[in-house]
């Protein structure tokens, strides 16, 4: 899809914006939820083009490394280290947050231990099934789009009887998210950039509220930067009619309705639950555990992981309100200085995909601290 | 933290870089070392480098781990100026391993010498139990004498930067070769001598690196942090191939910070570019070569590292923090 | 949380499993979030689970509509 790269068509787009922005006479502030949309955007270079066309972008709490309580990254440690002859299997994004014990790459595995990068949770779900004797534990974090793989590896585990394998569980909804947002009513948000792969999977139903209870308008964009352009004239364009809704615009990868078939799989292996998120609290039915008859593959039921509160974020860390949108990372006093990349305070630094990290490599941030 | 040594710290990252300067070069206080280059640039014109090799698997696409021992150091003494001469040859077995495997390393390593006109004059041979070390460690130590000196403080605005090939090919191959992700495709590791770049000293070539651990981005990035003037480079035109950009996608690893075993960047002084460019291309191994920027004043400040991207944005490349990981985000 | 990429299945075997091709490099694919997949679709590959078919129709849509875009752009300029 080279052509939605196409600078020309860019600047067209650009050009667009640049007029509705105008037209509304203000700077709109709007919100992409998704930490692969905060990546698109700065690698190809389209913020500081959008803030030159009088569009302000502000980061969303979509980060499932930045989000994760700190208690469960420690829980993956104490796994790997303190079992022997295990694998702890995970996504690399989730390896590099640093914790009172270090991250999961720098902890040193207990005896015959081995901590495996993997691109999918079948990988892990293989590996259990080929070593009966290796207990194999997946460090299961992600929101709608990765839960329903981690719900399959669960259910064929069951179906199977591979009672060496376990998940770790970190699964997160966006919608209630965006609700609290919302409702604590501190982050002035124009519109959203909804997440064009967590919709495949949820559809454009669950996003409706948003307009319909607060007027806010909102589109489901791919990750193109010609994607991520499109959604926003879009915002733009129902902000100027006056008509918020939920728009589709990454037609050509998902309905409106999302995939049946992965909602169903998610309903069956897990519940909702009233979870914990780093930075935003705890918010109502916003996570999802191991229903009743899967609880046995709960990596944290079978280590015997005691639920510990989560240690508040380090004194200056304002990683909550950048997840919640209400300040950019350049407004934390920390960034740039003593939060760096080489030397993160909270996670936002961290994540490959948190906003203060991608603001610091890609956006100066090297300027702003010097 | 722990005051145990990770795995991360061998991963060509910030770990690495503070562990070489806070603790290497500081323990030995040597001029020569604390430059840093890759090859250390002796009196009487002789230059001396050298390089562990630990890649697992043994075996890839286009390459063994005694191919790379030889190139991996013939290169390191190509950009720093010299002709590589001899080579030494340290073997690290582990028991059990099979003879067959060690017969195809030394023939590769015979075989890669011959094609780098280099001599393997002096070795050693140690062997480690089993469960001690990872079936063959090869450390190669490498002589050769300067052609000339490189320069980078001659370097100007103007000046321009000539990448030889595509990146990422060799990292690819060994991510695959491990089995890891379910991928397959008909990448081949570059693992090259970069001989050919030599006549380019004697033109006029200001600086070289080989594109190894930490990719391109690190490499150009340790040039800028020392230059006056900022360094832009053009992301549409970086020659990728086919492999490595689908791999990049699936696997959402940047090809900026992935390792070569056969690339390199040269910077050409502004008259000359195109006849360097024409000369590298002429190559069958520099094929792919493209500019892929300069060094100017235009954008960005003293020092700086800039990609104009192919949206026709521009952002500033990093160096490589970490070690490079699949993400799903 | 979304990195995911458009690729077509070229094999399908039993049990959901199957194989689909990306600019020339081959991935495996798990199939069973979209049992109406066939052989030739284009699917969204996220964490080697297909979670999406392309559709055609629209994909051409937007190709035409950003080369639209394109030429309107340069002529404009």
């Amino acid at each position: 899809m080279k052509e939605l790269r196409n600078p020309a068509a860019l600047r067209s787009l650009l050009k667009d914006i640049e007029d509705r922005a105008r037209e509304m006479g203000r700077t709109p502030r709007l919100m992409e939820v998704c930490g692969t949309h905060t990546m698109a955007l700065f690698k190809s270079g389209l913020t500081p083009l959008l803030a030159e066309a009088g569009v302000e972008m502000v980061s969303g709490p979509g980060c499932p490394v930045c989000i994760t309580p700190n208690a469960v990254h420690e829980a993956a440690i104490a796994i790997v280290t303190g079992s022997k002859g295990l694998t702890l299997a995970a996504f690399g994004d989730m390896t590099r947050v640093p914790t009172r014990k270090g991250s999961l790459q720098t902890a040193v595995p207990a005896p015959n231990s081995r901590l495996r990068i993997v691109y999918s949770p079948e990988e892990a779900l293989d590996e259990a099934r080929r070593e009966p004797a290796r207990p194999v534990v997946f460090f299961g974090a992600g929101f709608e789009t990765t839960i329903p793989a981690i719900a399959f590896t669960v259910k064929r585990a069951a179906a199977e009887g591979i009672g060496n394998f376990s998940v770790l569980p970190a699964l997160w909804l966006v919608p209630p998210a965006l609700r609290a947002i919302l409702e604590a009513g501190e982050a002035a948000v124009d519109g959203f950039i909804y997440p064009g792969h967590v919709s495949a999977v949820i559809g454009a139903g669950p996003y409706e509220f948003v307009a319909r209870e607060f007027g806010v308008p909102g589109a489901i964009a791919g990750f193109e930067p010609g994607d991520i352009l499109l959604a926003i004239r879009s915002i733009l364009d129902q902000t100027l009619e006056g008509k918020p809704r939920v728009a589709l615009e990454y037609s050509r990868a998902i309905g409106r309705e999302g995939n049946a078939v992965a909602r169903a799989l998610m309903a069956e292996v897990c519940e909702p639950f009233d979870a914990c998120w780093r930075g935003l609290g705890t918010i109502p039915a916003s996570g999802l555990r191991f229903r009743k008859e899967y609880e046995r593959f709960d990596a944290a039921v079978r280590f015997g992981l005691k639920e510990r509160p989560t240690r508040g974020d380090p004194a200056g860390c304002r990683c909550g309100e950048v997840l919640r949108g209400v300040i950019r990372p350049q407004e934390c006093r920390l960034f740039g200085t003593k939060c760096r990349p080489d030397s993160p305070v909270g996670p936002c630094m961290v994540s490959y995909e948190g906003a203060c990290l991608i603001h610091f490599k890609y956006g100066g941030g090297r300027r702003a601290g010097s | 933290m722990s005051g145990k040594i990770s795995l991360e710290l061998g991963s060509g990252g910030r770990l690495m870089r503070e562990f070489i300067a806070g603790r290497i070069v500081k323990a030995f206080r040597d001029p020569l070392l604390r430059e840093l280059g890759d090859a250390a640039l002796l009196p009487e014109g002789i230059a001396f480098t050298t390089d562990s090799y630990v890649v697992d698997p043994l075996v890839f696409p286009g390459g063994d781990i005694g191919r790379l021992a030889v190139n991996g150091t013939v290169n390191d003494l190509v950009v720093s100026g010299a002709r590589p001469r001899f080579l030494s040859l340290a073997l690290i077995l582990e028991e059990g391993l099979d003879e067959e495997v060690l017969d195809r390393v030394i023939r590769s390593v015979r075989a890669a010498a011959r094609a780098a006109g280099v001599r393997v004059v002096t070795g050693d041979t140690k062997v480690v139990r089993r469960g001690q070390g990872d079936k063959v460690y090869i450390n190669t130590a490498g002589v050769g004498v300067s052609v000339a000196r490189p320069s980078p403080e001659r370097i100007r605005r103007g000046d321009k930067i000539i990448l030889t090939g595509t990146l990422g090919d060799h990292s690819l191959a060994v991510m695959l070769a491990r089995g890891d992700f379910g991928l397959s495709s008909n990448v081949k590791s570059d693992c090259a001598p970069l001989l050919f770049l030599l006549p380019l000293w004697k033109k006029g070539a200001r600086w070289m690196r080989d594109v190894t651990r930490g990719g391109l981005a690190t490499v150009l990035f340790e040039l800028a942090e020392r230059l006056p003037y900022p360094v832009l480079i053009e992301e549409d035109r970086i020659p990728l191939s086919r492999p490595v950009q689908a791999a990049s996608e699936l696997l959402g690893i940047d090809p900026l910070y992935m390792a070569c075993e056969g690339k390199a960047v040269v910077v050409a002084p502004a008259a000359k570019a195109e006849a360097f460019l024409r000369s590298v291309r002429g190559h069958p191994l520099g094929r792919r070569a493209a500019i892929i920027g300069e060094v100017q004043g235009r954008v960005g400040r003293p020092g700086e590292l800039l990609l104009r991207t192919t949206a026709g944005g521009l952002r500033l490349l990093e160096p490589l923090t970490s070690e490079l990981l699949p993400r799903i985000c | 949380m979304c990195l995911a990429v458009p690729a077509k299945i070229v094999r399908m075997e039993g049990s959901g499993q199957g194989t689909a091709s990306y600019m020339g490099s081959e991935v495996k694919v798990n199939l069973i979030l979209v049992p109406q997949a066939r052989r030739g679709d284009w699917v969204i590959i996220h964490a080697g689970f297909a979670i999406s078919v392309m559709n055609a129709r629209e994909a051409r849509e937007t190709l035409r509509l950003f080369k639209e875009l394109a030429a309107a752009q340069d002529e404009g300029a």
